[in-house]
Formats: C-alpha cells, sequence, structure tokens
C-alpha cells in the first residue's frame, strides 16, 4: 500500500493517505474488540475463551445455547443495522448536500410506521416478519413518493426540493399514524413494541431476511461515491465532469430506501447513528466519499456495538433499550468533535 | 409570469428619511393571510356546546350583542383562539428567524434543539415531580433557554458559524429526546398519559391563565424581529458580505437567535411543541411571497393560519375525540407545502 504512494514522489498528500489508512485498520480492530465483548457480556457473563469455543463447537452446551441461541444473532443484526445507517447516512447528506441529511428524511421511518400501523387494522398481523414486510413495502412506497414530488416541477430533483418533500411526507404520515393510533388502541398498542426500537430478542432469522437487502444497498452506495464526489462539486459540475444527474440520484434513493428500510424495519426508527456518523467519518476522512463511506460502514456499527453493550450493563439485570444509550454515548462525542476539528462542510 | 424582483417599487422620503423597496406580491400576501387568519380565528370561537353565528361572535368582539354570548366568546373561547394565534405567530417568526441565520431549510428551531430541551425540562417535571409549583410554563422555557444557551456556547469557538450551531443543535436534540423517552419509559403510566398529551401540541383545555403569559413576550418579541429584520437579510447572503456590509455579525446573530428562541419557548411553553409548523411555516410564506428567503411577516401569519386552521379541522371532523393539534398541524400544511414545491414554475425557486 505504502510502495504506490511512495512511486509518486510529486503526490503532496502522502502522509495523511497512509493516516487513513492506519485508522481504518485501527477501527476495525474496535469493531472485532466489540463484537467479541458482546458475546461475552450481559445478564451472564462468560470468559472469552468459553466464548470461542463455543463458536467452534466444543464449549459447554448452555454457553452454545446462549451464545447461538441469543447473543451471536444479536451481534450479527446490530453490525448489519450499524452498516446500513452509517452507510445511508452518508448517502443521504451527499445527496442532498445538507449536513441535516438524516436517512430517515426520505419518508422511509414515517412510511415504515405508517405501513405497520396500517397493516395491523387492515389485517391484523402480529407475527415478526409481517411487521418485517410491512415496514418495507411503506418505507418503499414512502420514499418513491417523497423523490417523485421532489422532482417534479422545471428544476427536476434539487436537494433542498428533495429534503423539504422528505420532511413534508414524514410530517404527514407520523401525524396520520398518531391519528390512527389514537383512534385504534389495537394498533398503538402493537405499534409501540416496533417503535420502542430495541436489538434484544432478534434471531437468526431476522439477520439472514434483511440480508440481501443491506447487501444491494451497499454495492449500489459503494459504486455511488465516485458520482457523488461530483455531485458534491455542484450540479453544473457535475454534469460537465460527464455525471448523468438524474440517474445519480435515482441510485442513491434506491440505496438509501434498501439500507434504512431494512434496518429500520428491524430495530425500529434509530435514526440518530445515520445523521451523526457521516460527520464522524467526515472528520476523519475529509469529504471523499470513497474513503468516508468505508468509515461511516465501520463507524456506525461500532457506536451501536458500544451503546448496546452500555445499555446492558448499566441497568442490570434489566437492559435499557439501544435507540436511548445511543444518542447518549453519541452526542457528546459527536458535539466534541464539532467543536475540535476544522469541519469539512458539506 | 414575470419574476417578481421585477415586480416591486422603491420609495424615498425627505422626512422622515425613509427609503425602502415595496413587494406588492409581498403586501397583497400578508394582507390575504391576515384576512384568513383573522377569519380562522373567529371561525374558531363559535365553535362548542353552546352554538355561536359569526355574526353573533363579531358582535361580541366589539363588545355589542347579548352579554352571555359575549362571556362565552371572551371567557371560555377566545383563550384557546387566541393561543393558537400567537403560537402560529411565534413559531412561523422563530422557523424564519432559525432558517435564514443557519442559511439551511431544515434548521428549523423544533430540528435544532430547543424545542427538544423544552420538552425534556416539562416532561421531566411531570415525571419525577421536580418543580411542580412552576408549571408546564416556567419548566419549558426554563429548558428551551437552557438548551439554548447550551448550544450556544458549545457552538462558540471565536465566534460562532451557522453550520455549528446546527451540528452542536443536532447533538443536543438527540440527548433531549432520547431523555425524554426514557423519561416516558420509566414513568408511571398516568404521568406518562399527563406528558403524552402535551408532547404532540396541544390547545385543548387552554384558559386565560395560559394566554396571558404568552401575550405579553409576543407583543415585545414580534416587533422587536420586524425591526431588526434587516440585519436578517444581509445575514442570509452568508458571513463575508453581510462584514462586507457592516452588518455586527456575531451580535446580530446573538440577537436574533435569541429573539427566535424566546418565541418558540413561550409558544411550546403554552401549547406544547406543536409539530411541523415552525418548518414548514417559513417555506410555505417564501414560495408564496416569491423572495429567496424566508419572509418574516408573512411566516409568522402563515404559521397563525396554519395553526388555526388545524384546530378547526381538528374540533369539526372528530368533534367526539378532543384530537391534539398537532397531529393535524402535519396532514394539513404538509400537503399544501408539496403542492407549492412541485408547482415551481420558474427554475430555482423550488429550492
Amino acid at each position: 500500500m505504502v510502495e504506490t504512494s511512495a512511486a509518486t514522489p510529486a503526490r503532496p498528500r502522502r502522509t495523511p493517505a497512509l493516516r487513513r489508512r492506519l485508522l481504518l485498520v485501527v477501527s476495525l480492530g474496535v469493531l472485532l474488540v466489540l463484537c467479541v465483548l458482546s458475546l461475552a457480556i450481559g445478564t451472564r457473563d462468560v470468559p472469552p475463551a468459553e466464548i470461542l469455543a463455543a463458536l467452534f463447537g466444543d464449549g459447554a452446551p448452555d454457553v452454545e445455547a446462549l451464545v447461538w441461541g441469543a447473543r451471536l444473532p444479536r451481534t450479527l443484526v446490530a453490525l448489519l443495522v450499524g452498516v446500513s445507517l452509517g452507510l445511508a447516512g452518508a448517502v443521504m447528506q451527499a445527496l442532498t448536500r445538507n449536513p441535516l441529511g438524516d436517512p430517515g428524511l426520505l419518508g422511509i421511518s414515517g412510511g415504515a410506521a405508517f405501513g405497520i400501523v396500517i397493516a395491523v387494522i387492515a389485517t391484523g398481523v402480529s407475527s415478526f416478519y409481517g411487521y418485517l414486510g410491512a415496514a418495507l413495502v411503506g418505507a418503499l412506497v414512502a420514499s418513491a413518493v417523497v423523490y417523485a414530488l421532489g422532482s417534479a416541477g422545471r428544476g427536476g430533483a434539487t436537494p433542498v426540493k428533495l429534503a423539504l418533500a422528505g420532511v413534508a411526507v414524514t410530517a404527514m404520515l407520523s401525524s396520520l399514524t398518531s391519528g390512527l393510533t389514537l383512534v385504534h388502541p389495537e394498533a398503538l398498542n402493537r405499534y409501540r413494541f416496533w417503535a420502542a426500537g430495541s436489538l434484544a430478542g432478534q434471531d437468526a432469522g431476522v439477520f439472514w431476511r434483511v440480508l440481501p437487502f443491506v447487501l444491494v444497498g451497499v454495492v449500489l452506495a459503494l459504486a455511488s461515491a465516485g458520482a457523488l464526489n461530483s455531485i458534491a462539486l455542484g450540479d453544473e459540475v457535475a454534469v460537465a465532469l460527464g455525471r448523468r444527474i438524474g440517474l445519480v440520484r435515482a441510485q442513491g434513493v434506491v440505496t438509501i430506501t434498501l439500507l434504512t428500510g431494512a434496518a429500520v424495519a428491524v430495530v425500529g426508527p434509530i435514526v440518530f447513528l445515520g445523521m451523526v456518523v457521516p460527520h464522524l467519518a467526515r472528520a476523519i476522512s475529509g469529504p471523499d466519499q470513497r474513503w468516508l463511506m468505508p468509515f461511516a460502514m465501520v463507524l456506525a456499527p461500532v457506536l451501536l456495538l458500544a451503546a448496546d453493550l452500555v445499555g446492558r450493563v448499566i441497568a442490570r439485570p434489566g437492559e435499557t433499550e439501544v435507540g436511548i444509550v445511543v444518542a447518549f454515548v453519541g452526542a457528546p462525542f459527536f458535539v466534541a468533535l464539532v467543536r475540535r476539528r476544522r469541519l469539512a462542510e458539506l | 409570469m414575470p419574476t417578481p424582483t421585477l415586480r416591486r417599487a422603491t420609495f424615498r422620503l425627505a422626512v422622515p428619511p425613509v427609503s425602502g423597496v415595496l413587494r406588492p406580491r409581498g403586501i397583497a400576501v400578508c394582507l390575504v393571510l391576515l384576512g384568513a387568519g383573522f377569519l380562522l380565528f373567529c371561525l374558531g370561537m363559535t365553535i362548542g356546546d353552546y352554538r355561536l353565528s359569526l355574526g353573533e361572535v363579531a358582535a361580541a368582539l366589539v363588545s355589542r350583542g347579548d352579554y352571555y354570548d359575549q362571556v362565552v366568546v371572551y371567557d371560555w373561547r377566545m383563550p384557546r383562539a387566541l393561543v393558537g394565534l400567537l403560537v402560529g405567530v411565534a413559531f412561523g417568526m422563530s422557523g424564519a428567524l432559525f432558517q435564514t441565520i443557519t442559511r439551511n431549510p431544515l434548521a428549523s428551531p423544533d430540528v435544532i434543539g430547543i424545542s427538544a430541551g423544552a420538552t425534556v425540562a416539562v416532561v421531566g417535571g411531570i415525571v419525577l415531580g421536580i418543580g411542580a409549583g412552576l408549571g408546564t410554563q416556567t419548566l419549558g422555557l426554563v429548558g428551551g433557554l437552557g438548551s439554548a444557551l447550551l448550544i450556544y456556547l458549545l457552538a462558540w469557538r471565536r465566534g460562532t458559524t451557522g453550520y455549528r450551531i446546527v451540528l452542536v443543535g443536532i447533538g443536543i436534540s438527540w440527548m433531549c429526546t432520547s431523555a425524554t423517552s426514557y423519561l416516558l419509559a420509566r414513568a408511571q403510566l398516568h404521568d406518562a398519559q399527563a406528558a403524552a398529551g402535551w408532547l404532540v401540541g396541544n390547545l385543548n383545555d387552554v384558559t386565560w391563565s395560559h394566554a396571558v403569559p404568552l401575550l405579553g413576550p409576543t407583543a415585545v418579541l414580534v416587533p422587536t424581529a420586524l425591526v431588526l429584520a434587516g440585519w436578517l437579510r444581509t445575514l442570509s447572503l452568508g458571513d463575508d458580505v453581510a462584514i462586507g456590509l457592516g452588518t455586527p455579525v456575531q451580535l446580530a446573530r446573538l440577537v436574533l437567535l435569541l429573539l427566535g428562541v424566546g418565541l418558540i419557548t413561550f409558544g411550546t411553553a403554552a401549547a406544547g411543541p406543536v409539530a411541523f409548523v415552525a418548518l414548514a411555516a417559513p417555506q410555505i410564506a417564501r414560495r408564496l411571497v416569491g423572495q429567496p428567503t424566508p419572509p418574516l411577516l408573512a411566516s409568522a401569519l402563515t404559521g397563525a393560519v396554519v395553526v388555526l386552521g388545524s384546530d378547526l379541522v381538528a374540533r369539526t371532523l372528530v368533534p367526539e375525540t378532543q384530537l391534539p393539534v398537532g397531529v393535524v398541524t402535519g396532514v394539513l400544511g404538509a400537503p399544501f407545502l408539496l403542492w407549492l414545491l412541485t408547482r415551481a414554475n420558474r427554475v430555482g425557486s423550488g429550492g
């Protein structure tokens, strides 16, 4: 890795590039440590050696049941949700060129919640997979509507129009959701279960069902990194550089919908992660999307797993919901970073 | 359709020495909004167990007509209509101030943590029983001002920038929001219900004791903001241009932010965080007037129309349930904003 930059000594930014790689490796190491801790810590603490033994199939039966049945699925789901939200946030902020860009902004969280409420009222679903399907359909429909409304008119889908259309649709859907839940107590009861947003009680089936959506989303996101870099220079420059802006925006919307829809359907509306992690990543990597995206993909699960661990430990034997802890762990860190660094503005 | 920038008239008076720009479209929009606001204000007072006609309400307003009508209008119904009106004005204007200072249409005070601060203070007061004697109004005020101060101090590093205020605001906002949900989850059921009723933004059970503390501050803050609108216009051009034009940037930003914070916290304390108004009203007003930045007066009037209209809809559509106004503002305001967005008949006017 170092040789390539050494071979072209004219390149001035050699040291930052090396630093970025090192930081990425360090973050990956932290993520790995957190994964092991997430397997080990809980209402019953298990030493890491026994965890490893259980993972490779020669541990005590009760430890194996604990690891394979509860802790491993939970950790995997946290990884998946973290990667999705972090990456979706990065794409959203690049697409709308707005530091307040949030993966829920396209109406995805609002659509998912509305989908669940409608499904409960109309068909009375109660299975988890019923919720998952309803949430995904709701998210897809809402983001399609937002994109259609945001790109109508002569200017096409400008960032501000897209963001405003997203906020408006989200507000309308959440108003309708709270209106319906006020009228239907049964729907409120089921909806609350989902809206609380928790990583607890996830089984491996959830992971496998959501994985394809996330994989496609990750590939689409990484493939659009170069195009999003051009968009950051402004629409006119991007066109001059040969980008087809409409296509890039459509790809971005599909990416965000897949990633956020899947994550929100599983854990409920934890959106803070998607808004803050891209800023953290940008402070470390600079505005280049090709570096920002990998950092967001690593930092988001780090934050989510750390928050989940804190939530498991502070209120033993009970748990504090991860959505609550994420903001409390992440926000002071985020504020400190905003103050310390000379931020790369969008 | 000619661009609005061409359709304006300038004036210059020798005595007193005043000059300015008159935008006929802006004035017309404000007059229409004023009329609509007053109509909704009166219509809101006709509804109730004791039916009144619009004429009877108008007669009672000018101290004529039946004595009982006057009692009903002044003692029972006016607080609700007045709080709706003032809250709408406060939210709309506060949103316009914040969106212009930060130069970001999404940066309304309910996004960057002011409303969240007021909310956590009020919910904390209800759930933990702290300062029960103070009442929701004082608590909301303390929370909102406290979080605004915290955001400003944390964003201060040899001066502030709109960008840093926005980012610090998000952080504070999310901490407050998650603290609120933690409190709600751990609360006794009837405390949680009391807090949840306030959380959506509610004009039910509003009395004169809610309206009076709101009346004074808005009567001071709204005219002050209108007088200082010139600063707002130069700030909206960016810090560098504003300094070049001789605006004291840091002072102007601080004063305007304080005005915005005051408006939003007094409004929130009276009626709860009514969703979407502070964000949508300035954007709707901007598109109605056809100006590049949210106009203050039109934003305030739009806010009032949205809140009063939503309250009217909530009470006439589902009279049997006491639907909170915050549930309706989104359903009513959003389609209108979307319609304005898609109508964008001039390149760039959509955003």
